[in-house]
């Protein structure tokens, strides 16, 4: 079997379910609501692949390429991508996804799916890996899903991917990509939280950016999100910046997302409640409990349900890097007097 | 620095004039808290918490008494190796005071290593010299008490001259006066004993989690450190008490808004036994509890409950009627106990390691130890022990007033204490020497004066601070009891700008968003202009006025921190706070719409 279900996967299949569907798993799990969905197993990628050197070499082709041979990566890209977009998936595994994709749609209604890339280098501490993989939302046809599973596995051969694993030295034979088909959510508000300040590294607050609309439009950066900083242990709400938002990412009528401009009245209103804020500060404590370290949530609230949808979540790694070489501090109180009464600076 | 941005200046203390016509007023404070040339190179700045309001000749005792007694404790008892004592002049009433910083590193390494000797060991015997501490209050106050109640009799009594005591009643006079005196200064100065050394240890952990937690709030670091039993609470417990004791005796109606406290009295004598039940529960309530004072205790006319029981009597029917409600009064103690632990552990488990939580856990104990006696101190200095000094003093107005000193006793308070002592010996003589006192034609002119000067200084506005202004203020006197730094400093400056944003900014004391009607009290006397559902605006407020806080939606003051009264109070019931706002008293209308902001610390003018 090439698929799994989020319900029966969890971190420690990470190596064959990628970072995100392992993460998405382990979410749901710890009893945290995420949008349903399915992973299409690294094995499926490997079958695939086979199909495809069986032509000509893939993973020796990379291979071969030296890390500053830059016009050489561009045509390696180039080359490999084309093969990937020319080339069918073998019609059992096409089957297979096709019948977990049917299986997502409640009484034969066609489900909206994104398709996500998850590889298995991806999300996790030590290599911040994100961003170079590509995700594709609001497909909504079974061919279109073949298609774009394709278009995340051959992600992995774009000049980004290629340059960064050449420059890292990462041997081919380990890198593999599972994708992650999951229902998609309609978000009337969307955004990121951080179970610690980014700006101070303080564990004690957690910082929630947010957006009208869809995830997209605020990471990539085109609209500026309203911002609230929440005390992780009492609720108190310190910081309140609410900002101009104005355009909102929104699902396109022939799938896919257009941009669209927030009407003046909305542009400045808080796209959260304060209820919602407490929400997300529970969700927060949840998953960094859960997992034991500060991390890094995507989330999104339905626009019809209201319902609050966990993306996903990944550890933090800036302040958790600067931590590591932090001096050890002075555990004596009475040496924290005298910083006190200034005998001692 | 932009020209524009250049932060104006404050007066030099030369250039602030005594009112035209209040010199001789100004005259009566003694020559070492005048201000001279001398004082211009320093920095001062009026103390407005602790001394709101023009002070009368004699209420100046409490700023000598109480500067000496900290000086004492920071200079040459525990040595605070950065700051010595603390300097007051007064001018137009108003009370100013600048700190007295040490720099020589020199000097600081010294007097670092006598700190270390006398601070540490209090803080490692800190439980067996507060209990110390209580005994020599408790027999202080025992002792004030005992003091004979100033009489000068016609004739010596008989008994007295047959048990050859060989003094007359007229030494007697003097020798109350001066152990009166004496016993306020001693007082203070125990006032002082543990005071620096409990708020250093506060501020301590309020430092530590400021490192490990840098944007926690200032209020749940004081819900963390706040202690949950101390005497200062008990005033309004037993409010509570006496309240649920008359619903339980059914006699809660006589308590109706606007009745007088004879009128209630009256009325609960005619009720019969259960009126009477209640007045033996008020007795048992009122020795020692209702020694507090409707004040912080630093004015003569701050009155206690017990001299005044219009106050708590005034609380009684809103008590009463939750009760009635079926709401329970009782301070919900197991559950601000186990709310405190829970936030203490909460926050513990996100420190980083072992060792951080080890400075933790020993900082978080430290706070507590201390807190008994950083909120109890109050109750036996400021109100129990004050009240029975100023009611002592009273009685000297009482028995001058008498022989025609005065018009009425309270004018006693408008002579300064060595003024009284003069007036004491005028009367002692005259009685010995069977002649009429001077005093008589005297004083009558002076007092007259004073209060007129008194009257004149209370509508002047005064500068809150005088002099060059420090780059840093690091003394931590200073910091801890007036939370004063270059920060607030730079407020007070741009405050007069002309600012017209419709905003008022302090401290974030409680969380929580509420509208409503402002209401503007500036002293005890307006609190019963307060209605259900209002807005408390205050320039401070002090322990006694716990049991309005049932009335209030809000509280929003001038002065005070996160540690204040107000703050503490207002999150025990909930309410949302914003203190330490320097300005909300001037800039709020009363009546005035306002929404208050309490976990970010603003007030929202609104119409």
């Amino acid at each position: 079997m090439h698929i799994s279900w989020f319900r029966d996967i969890g971190l420690a299949d990470r190596p064959t379910v990628g970072g995100k569907g392992g993460s998405l798993g382990e979410l749901q799990r710890a009893g945290i609501d995420v949008p349903p969905g399915f992973v299409v197993r690294t094995s499926a990628f490997e079958e695939y692949l086979a199909a495809l050197e069986q032509r000509s070499p893939v993973r020796a082709r990379v291979a071969q390429l030296a890390a500053d041979d830059l016009e050489g990566m561009r045509a390696a890209a180039r080359e490999l991508r084309s093969r990937f977009d020319d080339t069918p998936m073998p019609e059992a595994l096409a089957q297979q996804i096709l019948a977990a994709y049917a299986a997502l749609g409640e009484g034969g209604r066609k489900v909206i799916v994104a398709v996500r890339s998850s590889a298995t280098t991806e999300d996790s501490s030590d290599a911040s890996f994100a961003g170079l993989q590509d995700t594709y939302l609001w497909v909504m046809e079974p061919d279109e899903v073949l298609r774009r599973i394709r278009h995340c596995w051959s992600s992995l051969y774009s000049l980004e991917s290629l340059t960064y694993r050449r420059r890292q030295g990462m041997p081919e034979a380990s890198v593999a990509m599972a994708v992650v088909v999951q229902t998609m959510v309609d978000a009337r508000t969307a955004g990121v939280m951080f179970t610690r300040s980014p700006v101070t590294g303080d564990r004690s607050v957690i910082a929630i950016e947010a957006a009208w609309g869809l995830g997209s439009a605020l990471v990539s950066g085109e609209v500026t999100p309203d911002r609230w900083v929440v005390a992780k242990i009492t609720g108190e709400i310190p910081v309140r910046d609410i900002s101009d938002k104005a355009i909102c990412h929104v699902p396109a009528a022939g799938g896919g997302t257009e941009e669209r401009p927030v009407e003046d009245a909305q542009r400045r209103t808080p796209c959260l409640a304060d209820e919602e804020l407490q929400s997300l500060r529970a969700v927060a404590r949840k998953i960094e409990r859960h997992y034991g370290q500060p991390q890094d949530i995507e989330w999104a609230i339905e626009r019809n349900t209201q319902r609050l949808l966990l993306l996903q979540s990944r550890p933090e790694t800036v302040w958790a890097n600067k931590e590591k070489q932090a001096a050890p501090k002075m555990s004596d109180p009475l040496l924290h007097v005298m910083s006190i009464f200034g005998g001692q600076r | 620095m932009n020209a524009q941005l250049k932060p104006r200046e404050f007066p030099l203390p030369s250039s602030v004039k005594v009112i035209p016509g209040t010199e001789r007023a100004q005259a009566a404070y003694p020559y070492p808290v005048q201000f001279a040339k001398s004082d211009d190179s320093k920095f001062w700045f009026y103390n407005s918490m602790h001394f709101p309001e023009p002070m009368s000749a004699f209420d100046m005792v409490t700023a000598e008494a109480a500067y000496c007694a900290l000086g004492a404790a920071n200079t040459r008892v525990h040595c605070l190796p950065t700051t010595l004592g603390i300097d007051h002049r007064i001018i137009n009433g108003r009370v100013y005071i600048g700190g007295n910083a040490v720099t020589d590193p020199t000097e600081i390494a010294r007097r670092t290593g006598e700190f270390q000797q006398r601070a540490f060991y209090y803080y490692a015997n800190w439980e067996k010299l507060y209990a110390q501490w209580k005994q020599k209050m408790l027999k202080l106050i025992e002792d004030a008490r005992a003091m004979p109640e100033p009489v000068l009799p016609e004739f010596e009594p008989l008994e007295n001259v047959h048990a050859g005591r060989g003094i007359a009643s007229n030494h007697d006079l003097l020798v109350t006066y001066q152990q009166t005196l004496e016993g306020y200064f001693r007082m203070w100065h125990h006032h002082f004993e543990f005071l620096l050394l409990g708020y250093g240890a506060y501020l301590t952990f309020f430092g530590f989690c400021k490192k490990a937690f840098p944007e926690i709030t200032d209020q749940t670091i004081a819900r963390m450190v706040a202690g949950i039993d101390a005497e200062i609470f008990r005033p309004d417990d037993e409010l509570r008490r006496l309240a649920r004791c008359a619903v339980e005796l059914e006699v809660d109606q006589h308590f109706r808004d606007g009745a007088t406290v004879e009128e209630i009295t009256r009325s609960l004598r005619a009720a019969g036994a259960p009126g009477h039940r209640w007045l033996d529960e008020l007795q048992t309530s009122r020795d020692p509890w209702f020694n507090i004072n409707v004040g912080d205790g630093f004015y003569h006319y701050h009155r206690s409950w017990n001299d005044d029981l219009s106050m708590p009597f005034a609380a009684i029917p809103g008590y009463a009627r939750s009760v009635r409600a079926g709401e329970s009064l009782d301070r919900k103690v197991e559950k601000l106990r186990e709310e405190r632990a829970q936030l203490i552990a909460d926050y513990r488990e996100l420190l980083d390691n072992d060792a951080e939580r080890a400075a933790y856990d020993q900082m978080i104990s430290l706070a507590h130890r201390v807190f008994p006696y950083v909120e109890g101190h109050k109750f036996y200095c400021e109100h129990w022990y004050t009240n029975l000094f100023f009611n002592k003093i009273r009685s000297f107005g009482a028995l001058l007033s008498a022989h025609g000193f005065f018009a009425s006793a309270e004018d006693v308070f408008h002579l300064t204490h060595y003024e009284l002592e003069g007036a004491i010996i005028d009367l002692m003589n005259a009685w010995s020497a069977g002649s009429d006192p001077r005093g008589p034609a005297h004083w009558p002119p002076i007092v007259a004066e004073r209060k007129a000067a008194i009257a004149v200084w209370a509508k002047h506005e005064t500068p809150p601070a005088l002099g060059p202004i420090p780059d840093v203020i690091d003394d931590p006197a200073i910091v801890m009891l007036w939370g004063i730094t270059r920060e607030s400093l730079d407020n007070w400056l741009s405050a007069g700008a002309g600012t017209d944003s419709n905003e008022v900014r302090g401290f974030a004391a409680s969380s929580g968003v509420v509208e409503g009607i402002a209401r503007i009290v500036k002293s005890v006397e307006e609190i019963a202009r307060l209605q259900q559902g209002d807005i408390l605006v205050c320039h401070v407020t002090n322990p006694t006025w716990t049991p309005i806080f049932q009335k209030i939606r809000a509280a929003v003051s001038d002065i005070g921190g996160s540690m204040s009264h107000a703050a503490i109070v207002a999150r025990e019931y909930g309410l949302p706070a914003v203190v330490g706002t320097g300005n909300a008293t001037s800039k709020i209308k009363d009546g005035q719409r306002i929404r208050v902001d309490g976990g970010r610390g603003i007030v929202t003018l609104l119409r």
